[in-house]
């Protein structure tokens, strides 16, 4: 074989030889039927989950994250993309929720929608924006635009600058489902995250996510067969600033407020921590890990900035030794048992 | 311009720092041809090819196909008009399966490539035409094996297959034979002659015997600029080509 010509720096070169970091580390995918055994398991443990004694305003603040989480997945495990940003969707929902929920009066399923279309179209705007660069530099454009609109929260006057927009109504669901009753809400958040989960497992499993996929494992390759790789990309890029949307929409709901820590440059690393820590790229990954991550917090607080120590300490372990995340090494554990 | 030419190139220059590798290229590509571009190490060719694919952008110069001018277009854009390319390297979709890998090219040729909200199992419409090109670059029994696990010979074979999928009107291969082995070399140069009947090929290709065979028409390039043209015979018997392959290990 010959050397190709010194000038030519060869797109298709590089990209092709080196997937993006996620591909060798990720597990397989699970059959159809392994995912609807352990997707109708997760949800029956989860509806019976306050019947066992757990607290269902930690199970909702754990379901909202973790809804979160899989929306971030989609881009990071799916795409091969690192927001640094992804704060400002989840946060400006809850901004935007709480604002048509408290001063408007909207019911909380149109208070919620009004959020994820707010992040919908910021998600748009920042997408733009950012698409066309890759890696660091994806990163730091998102974590930049990320920190200007956090800013302007701070400024705003409508977001009640560090106090937030405080005693936020739930309301009644579609005029029926009184959300006062924790229990009401509580299946309320978990209809909502069954839905954004079976969404990202859809668009994955979809001939858009196809195309994904052939875009993440040769770029060069996808666009030589017609595909604007850009306009794939953008669009997972939206879709996963609508599905936070959703998440922060309904967190300010839950906890009848929206604050800055929500669209803090630390809640986008957060979700990143959760991601890796579960596992990016599997589809139950991010579930388990904002699961984790939501207990520690929850079961430690007690314990002060030690929580943050403890956290760093679990990523930190978690990319020496488990690269795949709990259930990305759990899939390879199981695959080789059976191999 | 002359209605057989489908593909033309006035100028077309690529300069990279302090260095020409294309200079002033004029090329025609005759309808139904297979054209080859040949030339020794350094000749220009990738960095030619990659600039009719757009992968480049030239310094100076034109493209036209078909009579229009598509020299700022981009490559997605190229592909869609049915200028479809392949890889030096073999450039599959590692991870999918034979079957998969062709059917991303249906389905872009086809549409619903935007549909995230439907399921998977739309795209099996596409199967039996995915399974008639998988058989005709002889893949079949290989379906359902990731792409990254087939030898090198089938790649190709594959890649071909997943290019002929677009249905393009012109296809450019880059080194359709590199790094094969023998059999391969016969199987691929039989298929190319076969896909070659209704549509054009240009590509650039080191085994001279292939392009001896297969080409209709070949141009030289040597040091980023034409040498010689016209078919094999007259091109092996040019001076000026002779002289550029001497001491080569080509010839």
């Amino acid at each position: 074989m010959d050397a190709p010509d010194p000038a030519t720096p060869g797109p298709a070169a590089p990209a092709a030889a080196a997937p993006a970091p996620g591909i060798a580390l990720r597990a397989a995918d699970p059959s159809l039927r392994t995912f609807r055994i352990a997707t109708l398991a997760m949800a029956i443990a989860l509806a019976a989950a306050p019947f066992a004694g757990i607290y269902p305003v930690f199970l909702m603040k754990a379901l909202c994250f973790a809804l979160f989480a899989c929306a971030f997945n989609l881009l990071l495990g799916y795409v091969g993309l690192l927001s640094f940003g992804h704060a400002m969707f989840f946060g400006t929902a809850g901004y935007v929720s709480a604002h048509a929920a408290k001063v408007w009066g909207l019911p909380p399923e149109l208070a919620i929608l009004a959020g994820a279309a707010a992040s919908t179209l910021l998600g748009a705007v920042t997408g733009a924006l950012a698409i066309r660069r890759q890696g660091i530099y994806f990163a730091m454009i998102t974590l930049a635009i990320a920190q200007m609109i956090f800013f302007f929260y701070l400024q705003a006057p409508f977001t009640g600058g560090e106090d937030g927009i405080q005693s936020v109504p739930r309301g009644r669901m579609f005029g029926v489902l009184d959300l006062a009753n924790a229990l009401t809400m509580y299946y309320v958040v978990l209809a909502i995250f069954l839905a954004g989960f079976l969404a990202v497992r859809r668009i994955i499993h979809s001939p858009f996510g196809h195309v994904l996929k052939a875009i993440r494992e040769n770029e060069p390759r996808a666009i030589s067969l017609g595909y604007d790789a850009d306009q794939y990309k953008l669009i997972a890029f939206v879709l996963s600033a609508a599905l936070s949307g959703v998440a922060g929409g309904t967190k300010a709901i839950v906890f009848q407020l929206a604050s800055l820590t929500d669209v803090q440059w630390q809640m986008s690393g957060e979700v990143v921590l959760m991601t890796l820590l579960g596992g990016m790229g599997t589809v139950f990954g991010p579930v388990v890990g904002a699961f984790t991550i939501i207990s520690l917090e929850h079961y430690l607080a007690d314990r002060g900035q030690w929580v943050t120590v403890i956290t760093g300490a679990i990523f930190v372990i978690c990319v020496l030794a488990f690269r795949r995340g709990i259930v990305g090494e759990l899939a390879e554990w199981w695959a080789k048992r059976r191999a | 311009m002359a209605d057989d030419t489908i593909l033309e190139t006035r100028g077309l220059t690529k300069e990279f720092k302090g260095f020409v590798a294309v200079s002033n290229v004029s090329l025609r590509v005759r309808r139904g041809s297979i054209h080859a571009l040949i030339g020794p190490n350094g000749a220009g060719k990738t960095t030619c090819f990659n600039l009719l694919t757009h992968f480049l952008a030239p310094t100076r110069g034109q493209i036209f196909y078909n009579g229009r001018e598509i020299t700022g277009a981009r490559p997605a854009a190229i592909a869609r008009m049915g200028l479809a390319r392949s890889f030096q390297i073999s450039a599959v979709f590692a991870h999918l399966s034979v079957r998969e890998n062709v059917r991303i090219a249906l389905q872009r040729a086809r549409g619903s490539s935007f549909d995230f909200w439907r399921s998977e199992s739309v795209l099996r419409a596409f199967d039996g035409r995915a399974d008639e090109l998988i058989d005709a670059v002889g893949l079949t029994g290989f379906e359902a094996t990731a792409a990254g696990e087939l030898p090198y010979g089938r790649k190709r074979a594959l890649e071909i297959a997943t290019t002929l999928a677009l249905e393009p009107e012109m296809m450019l291969l880059d080194e359709p034979t590199a790094g094969m082995t023998h059999e391969d070399v016969g199987r691929i140069s039989a298929l190319i002659k076969r896909v070659a009947a209704n549509r054009t090929v240009l590509m650039v290709e080191h085994n001279l015997s292939v392009v001896a065979t297969l080409s209709d028409r070949i141009t030289v390039l040597a040091r980023g600029e034409i040498l010689a043209e016209g078919d094999y015979a007259a091109v092996s018997r040019h001076p000026a080509v002779v002289e550029a392959y001497l001491g080569t290990s080509h010839g």
